[in-house]
């Protein structure tokens, strides 16, 4: 089995996950294409997520930015962001596996989120890590976890983001391997991981795909994502990847791009970044010289990451997807933007995609015709709103 | 000293190996030669000088402290080396590090930086067996050990494999799960032990902190020990530090014998 994306990819962990990833890259080839878990699967997706979601043409938008613009809408699922569609298939393969216990990293909370109500509608014991910081910035979600019946750990190590997250939730999962699933968000990770989440988000991509044919009669020119660990990204570029459509990763830019020893005022991890090793994956991580992982920095949680999933690594490394990045001013802008102009809140996350489109609308890159994927919509995000303006 | 060169002298005195791991750096680069000479002065066999990572998913809070004491307190890749090229200590030397402070380097280089200052084998607990084809290669060229680790839930067949790729010892995992001074060593340690099929000495870490646990693992089969965060407890608390750690690394050596 090849577990490399090109160079990217690949296991770095502890002798005690191999046992655990072997079994789960086992299940996952076996339950795939079975049609029991295919069809709870698709039930759960359209009967408890709501989906498909509409890929809706912004008109107030286009006619401003004289573009064609549509927001495959992500932010309609249930839980408020996409992240839905990788849990439910990940608990119900857990499920199928006879895993007791589902463990999860977060960091907008979205993620975590969408673990809490898988937990809760598929019976597990559930506890997720959220770095310290996250919490604070996030606290609405936290308090959805709580009443969903999930544990909430601080995590108040390191960057006290995302990345102290998902150290923590390694540590968990060393420890209690047998009865354990680790529901990780984002296409990141060992393999096969990166695999997994961005298959079950690519239900993303194959739903633009009719959806535009039907409206447009043809591809758009473009597709914009926001990138994290980039499973929005890669769920709805994956089923264009061999089709003339170019594709953007949009990272978060931050307060500027600059590093230093300790810290990355940003977290535009393929934009910037080296080759190196995060969290079981070889692939783009903002570093220092020697190789100690920078503290990224990003207004929007979700982001705030200083690495990135391996295929996205090397999708961008062959020039099929061009990374690129949003600073958190820009972001800002274009989260109010659209609340104005389409009436609809987005998440700090998406707003980095749209604000990418709304800058270089006028350039010609984009082409004509383009697809955003609004990755979730911007409730949670309120207070820190809120705290800015005053 | 080479490792195996240590292990036949323990054998010819029929005594067990204690391996000591402290973090390089903890609490600052100009201690932890005072910290290593003390050990081994006390007993100590081998030592496993940690070069701190910021991100240590392999171990328990107890090593995450010491590992951000250390980068606090100026710790780096260089300053490793030189510190190393500075003992005059005459027992094997281990570098335990994470797989992207040696991969930044560019692994020849890392390896042969190693070589020169004296380091006698790596312990890296994020590189299993199937991703490390390459650093084997380059270590061998460079005469350093590659111990890897087994775990209780490691399978037969991976069992083999890391026996016939491991070099200097074999490091036995006691537990699942992280680093960390433990109560109870688990009694299954003895059935691991005997499933390893090599003729490399096999040492038991992870949780084993005072001198009962050291010789129930010597009973069941051990040939050396690997003791750490009871170490770093103790220099975490700034309290009599150097009579306190000889004091321990005796007894863990009494243990031994
Ligand atoms: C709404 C939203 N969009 C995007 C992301 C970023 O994650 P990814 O890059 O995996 O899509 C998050 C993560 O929490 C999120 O909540």
């Amino acid at each position: 089995m090849n577990h490399y994306y090109g160079d990217y990819g690949g296991q770095y962990v502890p002798e005690i996950l191999m046992p655990p990833l072997q079994e789960l890259e086992e299940a996952y080839e076996q339950y795939k294409a079975d049609p029991e878990f295919t069809s709870q699967l698709n039930d759960y997706l359209e009967n408890y997520a709501g989906r498909s979601t509409p890929l809706y043409y912004a008109k107030n938008m286009s006619a401003k930015y004289g573009i064609k613009i549509y927001l495959k809408r992500e932010d309609l699922v249930h839980g408020g962001a996409h992240k839905l569609n990788n849990t439910l298939g990940q608990a119900l393969l857990a499920k199928f596996m006879g895993k007791k216990r589902l463990i999860a990293e977060t960091g907008a909370g979205q993620h975590g989120t969408a673990t809490a109500m898988v937990g809760a509608k598929l019976g597990f014991e559930t506890m997720v890590y959220m770095g310290s910081k996250d919490v604070k910035r996030q606290l609405p979600n936290v308090y959805r976890m709580k009443l969903m019946g999930t544990e909430v750990v601080s995590v108040d190590t390191g960057s006290k983001t995302m990345k102290d997250a998902i150290n923590e939730a390694l540590r968990d999962w060393v420890t209690n391997v047998s009865d354990t699933h680790y529901l990780i968000g984002s296409v990141v990770g060992p393999y096969p991981f990166p695999k997994i989440v961005r298959d079950f988000q690519s239900v993303i991509g194959r739903e633009v795909k009719e959806q535009v044919m039907k409206i447009e009669g043809r591809y758009p020119d473009s597709i914009v994502a926001c990138a994290g660990g980039g499973s929005n990204a890669m769920g709805i570029f994956y089923p264009f990847l061999d089709d003339e459509v170019n594709l953007f990763a949009v990272e978060a830019g931050g307060e500027k791009l600059r590093e230093d020893d300790k810290i990355a005022y940003h977290s535009a991890s393929l934009a910037t970044g080296e080759e190196g090793i995060l969290h079981g994956a070889r692939t783009k991580v903002l570093q220092n010289r020697d190789g100690q992982i920078l503290e990224s920095t990003s207004v929007a949680a979700g982001l705030d990451y200083a690495g990135v999933g391996p295929e996205l690594a090397r999708l961008s490394e062959t020039g099929r997807v061009k990374p690129c990045y949003i600073t958190d001013m820009e972001a800002l802008e274009a989260f109010h933007e659209l609340s104005r102009l389409e009436g609809i809140i987005p998440a700090l996350e998406s707003s980095h995609a749209i604000a990418y489109v709304m800058k270089m609308a006028d350039s010609g890159i984009l082409g004509d015709t383009v697809v955003i994927n609004l990755s979730g919509r911007g409730d949670k995000d309120l207070q820190t709103i809120m705290d800015m303006e005053d | 000293m080479r490792i195996s060169q240590k292990f036949e002298e323990l054998k010819d005195k029929n005594e067990k190996a204690l391996i000591a791991y402290v973090c390089a750096g903890d609490p600052d680069p100009e201690t932890t030669p005072s910290i290593v000479n003390a050990l081994v002065e006390a007993g100590a066999d081998i030592i496993e000088l940690g070069l701190p990572f910021s991100d240590p998913v392999a171990d328990g809070p107890t090593i995450q402290a010491a590992t951000c004491r250390a980068i606090e307190a100026g710790m780096n890749t260089e300053r490793y080396f030189e510190m190393i090229k500075d003992l005059k200590v005459n027992v094997p030397l281990i570098c335990m590090t994470y797989y992207n402070l040696i991969y930044r380097q560019g692994s020849k280089n890392f390896v042969k930086k190693c070589a020169e200052a004296g380091i006698s084998g790596l312990i890296i607990p994020d590189l299993p067996l199937h991703e490390a084809d390459e650093l084997i290669e380059i270590c061998k060229e460079e005469g350093i050990d590659n111990i890897f680790l087994v775990a209780p839930n490691t399978s037969d067949q991976r069992l083999d494999a890391i026996s016939s790729k491991s070099s200097g010892f074999i490091y036995v995992v006691s537990k699942l799960g992280v680093t960390g001074e433990g109560k109870n060593i688990s009694s299954n340690v003895a059935g691991l032990l005997d499933k390893i099929n090599s003729n490399l000495p096999k040492a038991v870490g992870f949780g084993i902190s005072n001198r009962k646990h050291v010789e129930e693992m010597v009973a069941a089969g051990a040939d050396a020990v690997i003791v750490g965060s009871a170490f770093v407890n103790i220099i975490a608390s700034k309290d009599n530090v150097i009579s306190r750690l000889k004091e321990i690394t005796k007894d863990l050596k009494e243990g031994c014998r």
